[in-house]
């Protein structure tokens, strides 16, 4: 089962056995502009995506 | 990835650092970094009336927490823009502040504005024609006046807002790209008091916007998610963009280009320009605060147009 990464109303699924990091590469999502959680807990980037793992990123980008 | 001070797992990792920090060090960090600044940088002392302008976002909240708890004599702000945008931003905002404050037992002064001054934010926009469609022009100006004129009125000595560092390296970015020396010179983390204008701190300043809003999440402050619906396509937000990117190669870009600038204006870069902007100041007959050309400020000559607008379209409405 792939991992799910969701950006707002936004869901993204990757393969699991990828760390976060590479995972926001691939989506072209920059690891400056979000912070991953797991299960309401914040992770590093470096945390690696198991099965069925869902990763709410949460955008940080506020301005006007 | 561990904690550098504790060795258990990280939550946040700050490659411009290169620091790692579990929870607990991270809130902790924070909170001695934030005092650590505002000593540096003599912003204020726990002998200082602070007012904090908050706007029920991540920043400014997480600002307020950190210094309630580092025991300041600081109360709240907020200035009810009247923007609903389809789900009510101003209205939600105005409560999680509002939430906030009761929650810690802090003072919080609220101003509405369309019940000061008869139209809100998007409204005052709309009748004078100002901002292309968009009321961030007159928003910004509504504050800067508003902000002013509540510390003054109430004796504050020190008026602190929750800029960090994406939001200054942002406004740096685009003022350099036009070379805007007039506003170069008056950007910085403390602006001193002018004659009828408060003192301004941004106690966040060397924060990275990531860190503010960990700092939000870990310490579970329930802050506006959602955007002002008109800061969509800010220039702002494109150029915070960009500087990510670079960031992204080269972590630490960000600080550097925002600390080299402050170097470069204590070496006296825009010394000259700095004496020049000074000695405009007049004084707005009206309101009395300070303002770039003689006669009437920018504030009370928006104020002046919106009931203007408001009385001609009155008269439209009854005539038959």
């Amino acid at each position: 089962m792939p991992a799910k990464l969701i950006l707002r109303d936004k869901t993204y699924e990757v393969p699991h056995g990828i760390t976060i990091k590479q995972a926001l590469k691939k989506l072209d999502i920059s690891a400056e502009e979000v912070i991953p959680t797991r299960e309401g807990e914040l992770v590093t980037e470096d945390t690696r995506l198991k099965d069925g793992d869902v990763i709410r990123l949460v955008d940080v980008i506020s301005g006007g | 990835m561990r904690c550098r001070k504790c060795g258990k797992p990280a939550v946040i990792n700050m490659r411009h650092h290169k620091l790692a920090l579990c929870k607990e060090h991270f809130l902790e960090w924070i909170v001695e970094q934030t005092e650590r600044f505002i000593r540096k940088y003599r912003m204020f002392t726990h002998d200082d009336k602070v007012l904090v302008a908050v706007s029920g976002g991540k920043d400014s909240l997480g600002l307020w927490d950190v210094l309630w708890r580092l025991g300041y004599q600081a109360d709240g702000l907020y200035i009810d823009l009247g923007i609903d945008g389809g789900f009510g931003y101003s209205n939600q905002s105005k409560e999680l502040t509002v939430a906030f404050a009761e929650e810690r037992g802090l003072k919080l002064h609220i101003v509405d504005v369309a019940a000061s001054y008869g139209a809100t934010i998007p409204e005052m926009a709309r009748l004078t024609h100002r901002g292309k469609g968009k009321p961030c022009s007159v928003c910004g100006l509504v504050k800067r006046h508003e902000m002013n004129r509540i510390a003054r009125d109430f004796g504050y000595s020190v008026l602190a807002t929750g800029h960090n560092l994406d939001d200054e390296a942002a406004v740096l970015f685009g003022n350099t790209l036009t070379w805007a020396t007039g506003y170069l010179v008056r950007q910085g983390p403390v602006l001193e008091a002018a004659p009828g204008l408060a003192r301004k701190v941004k106690p966040f300043f060397r924060f990275y916007e990531r860190e503010t809003a960990a700092y939000a999440l870990l310490r579970g402050i329930k802050y506006i998610y959602d955007e002002c619906p008109f800061s969509v396509g800010a220039k702002s937000i494109y150029y915070k963009k960009l500087l990510n990117r670079l960031e992204a190669d080269r972590p630490g870009a960000k600080l550097q280009f925002y600390l080299g600038f402050l170097r470069a204006k204590e070496e006296g870069l825009f010394a000259q320009r700095a004496e020049e902007v000074v000695e405009t100041l007049h004084t707005c007959p009206v309101c009395g605060q300070p303002t770039s050309a003689p006669g009437k400020c920018a504030f009370c000559r928006l104020v002046e147009r919106v009931e203007e607008a408001k009385r001609r379209r009155e008269l439209s409405d009854a005539s038959p």
